[in-house]
């Protein structure tokens, strides 16, 4: 009586429709594959993905196989943008005005490698859907560290020894000057979040940029079943708030935080931050404090 | 229509007659009048493309390669270092079986910075697995970007049409500029088989194991062999409709001549000068243009090669530590042929330093009174 009663309130925040196949080359709780099936629940079939080299172009599956129900173009590494760009011009020029095209890129192929052809797509207000699917570092190539590693982690370019010692690069408002119509962030540990950020952006004309939060358990020496965890836990610490740009000036929060949580339970769950001293610890949370009421005079300022 | 164009513009136009569908294209010197006409064709509306003005040539060539993936006719244009920076996806681009048209055109490599023309760029992307034409006037420049469509097209082979930096670029001719409905007749519109559209979804480019990657390569060799054969069945095809024939090379007095100069470009036509003057001398030489450099045009030089007592290779290029590519390639296509043929290699005009009718005089000389080469390489100019 009392199970049927439970199953009578289930009730789906998604939709049911799945565009990505179970038997996809993703590791084990891995953040990107989350982001991707959540973003395809979102984008549907009239979809074309671009997609540079990156972990999801190994957990597409091998040629002739793909995990996934929409086209995808697999492009060189510092291209996803402008290949984007491209294959919008010419779906246009063959007739097909509907498809949304998608650059799917890692960290690495967005805040490195394709900042330049971004920037310059983002410039044009090129009709694409940019989606950057953050990991924090060289995933695919070996944990190696890019300008999206955070502060204090290990990665094997960044030994304990010589730890990454800058922060990490604040891409959202690198786009925020390039006043495109709509930015957001967005978490795995979020997906009904996501699932309206990327519908949303979906149906904007111009460039979008989406940047999703998205753990990896190999490369961050974190439990696969953790992956969830730590997707809420740095929205409620502030290190990854959810929030939106429009057209580079007004800011809205999404996820508000009465009371952000301290940083030192997140890293603690990392074997990347192991290393890190009481000390350096205090700085990240005043790092992370002085972010945070940034954004809130951001927000302030744009209502 | 006959109008004085620039070497430049003649690329526009054969862009413009072609249909171009997305054109992405970054400036350069001595390239930019070719996008400088092509953008005001689209705002015009007189071309019916979208223009996507870049910020570099790697994303000018990236942007061509997904609008071609979709099923859009592309073209661009660069130089020199816009061309060796999309060095990367010339491979991604034949690989990816992308039929993009590109003018190129040929300006020395940096440093010291120059404007002037070499071959060096686009000689350095011969393995890119793309066709290369060398053009030497502007009529010769609109023909084949239009006969370039035609022909990547059908092979799913990307083009490149070559002009040199100021002597051709920025040299104004008299160009017969075809109807666009003559030239619709002779080139229909660019339909692939298989495009990037959720209509038909595939994964394009992905990871490829040894499994398959080599029958890839394989496949791209095979249709690269029936390009010499598809440029002369086109050529004739357009010269039914247009009067002017274009093949895989141009000989100038060679039948009988004693020595042959291989050139390439408008080198082409100052040789040519030479080859008169001397002729009128009683001196027989002769000029063979090599105009297709990729597929490299074998059995045509072999052919003309087949009663030439000497041949002088002249490249304005060079490969370090080794000697002129046009050079190698004559020899490398002589190999197992005719062993005795004397061929002699000369470097000039390095950097934009002039050709003149007198190089080949010199040229000549030089190769007639000595009986086989007795340096690697000769250099003609330059100051030691």
């Amino acid at each position: 009586m009392s199970q049927e009663k439970k199953e009578k309130k289930m009730t789906l925040s998604l939709p049911e429709e799945e565009l990505m196949g179970s038997g996809h080359r993703a590791c084990q709780g891995c953040g990107a594959a989350l982001a991707m099936r959540y973003a395809l629940k979102a984008l549907g079939e009239k979809t074309v993905l671009c997609i540079p080299a990156c972990c999801w172009s190994v957990i597409d599956g091998p040629f002739p196989y793909s995990s996934l129900d929409v086209p995808i173009y697999h492009c060189a590494f510092e291209t996803a943008a402008v290949s984007a760009s491209g294959v919008k011009a010419g779906l246009e020029m063959v007739g097909d005005t509907e498809t949304t095209v998608v650059a799917w890129a890692g960290d690495g192929g967005t805040f490195d490698i394709g900042i330049q052809a971004l920037s310059g797509a983002a410039e044009r207000n090129d009709d694409i859907l940019y989606v950057c699917y953050d990991n924090e570092a060289y995933m695919n190539t070996g944990i190696q560290r890019s300008s999206a590693t955070p502060y204090g982690a290990w990665t094997t370019t960044t030994p304990v020894k010589h730890f990454k010692n800058r922060p990490k690069k604040d891409m959202e408002a690198i786009m925020a000057a390039h006043r495109i119509p709509y930015i957001a962030t967005a978490s795995v540990g979020y997906p009904e979040d996501l699932f309206k950020k990327v519908k949303k952006a979906k149906d904007i004309e111009g460039t979008r940029f989406l940047h999703i939060y998205a753990p990896c358990p190999p490369g961050w020496r974190s439990r696969s079943e953790d992956t969830v965890k730590l997707s809420r836990m740095v929205v409620q610490n502030a290190i990854f708030p959810l929030y939106e740009i429009e057209w580079g000036e007004k800011y809205t929060l999404n996820i508000k935080l009465r009371e952000k949580k301290p940083v030192d339970d997140y890293l603690r769950m990392q074997g990347r931050f192991r290393h890190l001293t009481e000390k350096e610890i205090a700085y990240i949370q005043e790092e992370v404090n002085r972010k945070w009421e940034r954004l809130l005079s951001l927000m302030d300022r744009s209502n | 229509m006959r109008k004085v164009i620039m070497g430049n513009h003649a690329l526009s136009y054969g862009a413009m007659l072609g249909r171009a569908q997305v054109i992405a294209a970054y400036p350069i010197t001595p390239q930019t009048q070719v996008v400088e006409l092509l953008s005001e064709m689209c705002a015009d509306k007189i071309l019916d493309a979208k223009f996507i003005k870049v910020e570099s040539e790697h994303s000018a060539m990236a942007a061509c390669l997904g609008a071609s993936l979709a099923g859009a006719r592309t073209f661009t244009a660069t130089s020199s270092q816009g061309l060796t920076l999309m060095h990367e996806l010339l491979h991604w681009a034949s690989g990816g079986r992308l039929p993009v048209v590109m003018g190129n055109i040929n300006r020395a490599m940096a440093p010291g910075w120059s404007i002037w023309s070499d071959q060096n760029d686009s000689l350095s992307q011969r393995d890119t697995g793309w066709i290369q034409f060398y053009c030497s006037n502007n009529q010769e420049v609109l023909d084949t970007v239009i006969q370039a469509f035609k022909v990547s097209e059908k092979l799913l082979i990307p083009s490149m049409v070559i002009l040199d930096a100021f002597t051709l670029s920025h040299t104004y001719e008299v160009v017969d500029v075809p109807k666009q409905a003559k030239v619709d007749k002779f080139l229909p519109p660019f339909k692939p088989e298989i495009t990037v559209t959720p209509d038909d979804p595939h994964a394009f480019g992905g990871l490829t194991g040894p499994e398959h990657y080599f029958e890839l390569r394989y496949k791209l060799q095979k249709d690269m062999e029936k390009a010499p054969a598809l440029i002369e069945e086109t050529g004739k095809e357009y010269e039914k409709m247009f009067g002017r024939y274009l093949g895989q090379v141009e000989e100038h007095c060679c039948d009988d001549a004693e020595l042959i100069l291989v050139t390439s470009g408008t080198m082409g036509s100052t040789a040519r000068v030479a080859v008169d003057a001397l002729r009128e001398e009683g001196i027989k030489v002769g000029n063979l243009r090599i105009k297709v450099f990729r597929p490299f045009p074998f059995e045509k030089v072999r052919n003309i090669f087949k009663n030439a007592k000497k041949v002088a290779v002249i490249d304005r290029n060079i490969s370090y530590g080794h000697h002129g590519m046009f050079f190698q390639e004559v020899k490398s296509a002589m190999y197992g042929h005719d062993h005795d043929l004397p061929i002699f290699g000369f470097i000039t005009g390095l950097g934009g330093r002039d050709i003149t009718p007198s190089t080949f005089r010199e040229i000549a000389e030089l190769s007639l009174e000595k009986n086989k080469p007795e340096e690697e390489i000769i250099w003609i100019g330059v100051n030691r």
